[in-house]
């Protein structure tokens, strides 16, 4: 059996429990032995002083040149393209210059329209089509058995899947029917030369970093987090556009969408990814217009501090705070915050913290990772007409 | 009705932290604990048994500790407990894990309903419910916020995607991964880790499965590898501008289309 092999040269000195991240080895019947939460990381054969445990394997591997090319998902819904795809179509080009592969994207969905054709502006070599009316509305089987159908044609090496709630429920089961690995949520991607692809991801809440590669088989799917790849940019249109269709027996679902409610309330300040904070330097009421463009703009929410909402200007429920709601959202934007104790302790853990305030000494550029000292009735009218005069702003 | 909860176990806190001495992580004595989003799913299958009768198992595969999860979920009524453990089940990946609680959950019956957490806390894949469902051949919905209807046949629930949420039907036998809050966890009762003090774990190793092959499980059966770990470089530097030069809201721009929270 494939695993680690404790040998002879073992004196039980312990520096392996020691080492091992995973609780995975155990002084049993004084012997050391390996239990069901061994990763492999394989920190124990490195850190043994006597050298005595080897990692053996046994499995068989598959012919990696069999399966060429890099494949995309292309996530289409509400009448249009998840601009994620865009972001994998970029990485999937940079891996397929590095090995010499071509790239694809496969486009699921119903009424397409001119979308497949304009993925060609971004130097994919070639996009297969399924344009279906079974297959209008996401249902995880019946897109499961398009993507079977043509990755087990097209025997791409890389399977590359956008890590939004579509792509992570369709992604392990493509990958479960082809015996493959799948590396979630990746944050960074590479390829070796010999093709094995080089996934890093978040684990532990994101405390610890990854690395994951998949050498035995083929393909090998990963999904990737929005927004942290480049965008493709466009180049010469060289690729072209290929229909498809599979059997109607494959587009029977076991699943009925009944309905498709566009979420009405806005999420939470809890929920968003970006939040806007109004604090006391905002003067009046009507000046909270500034902070809610600026949030609508970046796609986030409005939140304030505490006086703002004693003051009545804002909802209870939008107040970051000890006495309000702990946030934790990916940017988080203050204007007019002192940066009070209270007040930090409950959205420090923000991504990417970004402070607008006009005293230099306000305790808030203690935790900002971007500062700008500045008059906010300056800054933000500015930053609002820069955002609406590039192209397109961010959903 | 007959509901299966996939629990597992997890370290404590995910604060873990590498030692930049030997590039090991730091464990000082961390407890383990129920993964908590596996909560969520096991007060879901608690609270459908009250409405609708029936009975709730939970399974878990993981090492000989991992009892300590299965008498917590019996704390909080789980009527009985499944452990999948082996030394052969060592290094499973996604593919690996889920085949192995396949592989466990049709030796120990057929059910109507499986629900699974939306993630664990130390894997982080969110993958693994999808994947045991593939196996099974059973479908699957993701992130069920609320529970509508229950019928004989199947069941109507909300799934809560990015911008909207979709009301879907989906015939047993199926199963569900349910988002945190669709229903608050009951904390553990006295009275039940009593009643349920001398409850049995049934114990169940390969040689109980009906695959017997060991190259479907542990290592063998694992696709992907952990070539390595490492701290994240969180070690943004600080940046702070004057806008004496009234150039602060171009900085920010910049700023802002470097994070890709605007496109160009
Ligand atoms: C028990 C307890 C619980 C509390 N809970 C909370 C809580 O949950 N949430 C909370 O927020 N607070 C809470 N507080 C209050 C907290 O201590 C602070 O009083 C509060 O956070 C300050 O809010 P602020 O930053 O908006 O206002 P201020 O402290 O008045 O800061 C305003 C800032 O705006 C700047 N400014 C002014 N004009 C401009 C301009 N034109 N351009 C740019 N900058 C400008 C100023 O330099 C100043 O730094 C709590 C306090 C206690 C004692
Ligand atoms: N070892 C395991 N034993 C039982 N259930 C598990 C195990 N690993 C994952 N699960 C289930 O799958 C869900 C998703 O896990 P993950 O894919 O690791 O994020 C968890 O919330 C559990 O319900």
């Amino acid at each position: 059996m494939d695993g680690l092999i404790i040998g002879q040269q073992c004196t039980l000195c312990g520096k392996c429990l020691e080492v091992c991240p995973f609780d995975a080895l155990e002084l049993i019947d004084g012997r050391i032995q390996v239990n069901a939460n061994c990763r492999l990381c394989r920190l124990c054969v490195k850190h043994c002083p006597e050298q005595a445990i080897r990692l053996q394997t046994s499995a068989s591997v598959v012919d990696k040149s069999e399966w060429r090319g890099i494949m995309v998902f292309g996530e289409y819904g509400d009448g249009q393209l998840h601009p994620v795809t865009i972001e994998l179509i970029g990485k999937a080009r940079e891996l397929a210059g590095k090995t010499k592969m071509a790239v694809s994207v496969v486009l699921v969905g119903h009424d397409l329209g001119q979308t497949a054709d304009s993925l060609l502006d971004y130097g994919v070599n070639t996009v297969y089509v399924y344009d279906d009316p079974a297959l209008a509305t996401f249902r995880v089987d019946v897109y499961a058995n398009v993507l079977t159908e043509i990755i087990g044609e097209m025997k791409p090496s890389v399977v590359l899947i956008g890590g939004t709630s579509l792509g992570r429920s369709l992604a392990p089961r493509v990958a479960t029917r082809f015996r493959t690995g799948l590396t979630a949520d990746c944050t960074q991607l590479d390829i070796k030369d010999n093709t094995d692809l080089i996934q890093i991801r978040p684990a532990f809440g994101g405390n610890i970093m990854a690395q994951i590669i998949t050498t035995r088989t083929r393909p090998q799917f990963a999904t990737v987090r929005y927004k942290v790849m480049d965008s493709a940019v466009k180049t010469v249109r060289t690729g072209k556009v290929i229909s498809r269709s599979i059997p109607s027996d494959l587009l029977k679902s076991r699943l009925e969408v009944v309905r498709i409610e566009k979420k009405d309330a806005l999420p939470s300040i809890t929920e968003a990814d970006v939040l806007v904070v109004a604090g006391q330097g905002v003067r009046s009421k009507d000046d909270l217009v500034l902070i809610r463009q600026l949030a609508d703009r970046l796609g986030g929410q409005i939140a304030s501090t505490r006086p703002m909402v004693e003051k009545g200007w804002l909802d209870y429920t939008r107040q970051i705070g000890l006495s309000g709601r702990t946030v934790k959202p990916k940017l988080i934007i203050t204007c007019g915050v002192s940066g009070a104790i209270q007040f930090c302790a409950c959205m420090n853990a923000a991504d990417l913290i970004i402070a607008i305030n006009r005293d230099p000494a306000a305790p808030i550029f203690r935790i900002a990772h971007y500062g700008i000292v500045g008059d906010l009735y300056n800054v933000i009218p500015k930053l609002i007409q820069r955002i609406e005069g590039s192209a397109q702003y961010a959903i | 009705m007959n509901i299966l909860v996939c629990i597992k176990q997890v370290p404590g806190t995910t604060k873990v932290e590498i030692d930049p001495a030997n590039g090991v992580l730091r464990r000082d004595g961390i407890a383990s604990k129920m993964n908590p989003y596996d909560l969520y799913a096991l007060e879901t299958a608690l609270t459908i048994r009250e409405q609708h009768d029936g009975l709730v198992s939970v399974i878990t595969m993981g090492p000989p500790q991992a009892e300590a999860i299965i008498r917590e979920a019996y704390m909080m009524g789980a009527d009985q407990g499944f452990l999948l453990t082996d030394r052969r089940f060592a290094g499973s990946d996604v593919l690996a894990t889920s085949y192995t609680l396949s592989q466990g959950i049709r030796t120990i019956g057929s059910f109507d309903l499986i629900i699974c957490g939306k993630q664990t806390t130390d894997g982080d894949t969110a993958q693994v419910g999808a994947a045991i469902a593939e196996w099974l051949d059973i479908p699957h919905v993701t992130w069920v916020r609320a529970i509508r209807t229950i019928t004989e046949r199947g069941m109507t629930v909300e799934k809560n995607m990015a911008e909207s949420i979709e009301t879907v039907s989906i015939q047993f036998p199926c199963l569900i991964t349910v988002d945190k809050d669709i229903y608050m966890p009951r904390l553990p009762s006295y009275k039940k880790m009593i009643e349920t003090n001398n409850r049995t774990i049934t114990s169940l190793s390969l040689d109980d499965l009906p695959d017997q092959d060991e190259n479907h499980y542990g290592l063998n059966g694992s696709p992907t590898q952990v070539e390595r770990i490492f701290q994240p470089d969180d070690s943004r530097e600080q940046v702070i501008w004057d806008d004496a030069m009234d150039d602060g809201a171009d900085k920010l721009f910049t700023v802002l289309i470097n994070e890709k929270y605007i496109r160009t």
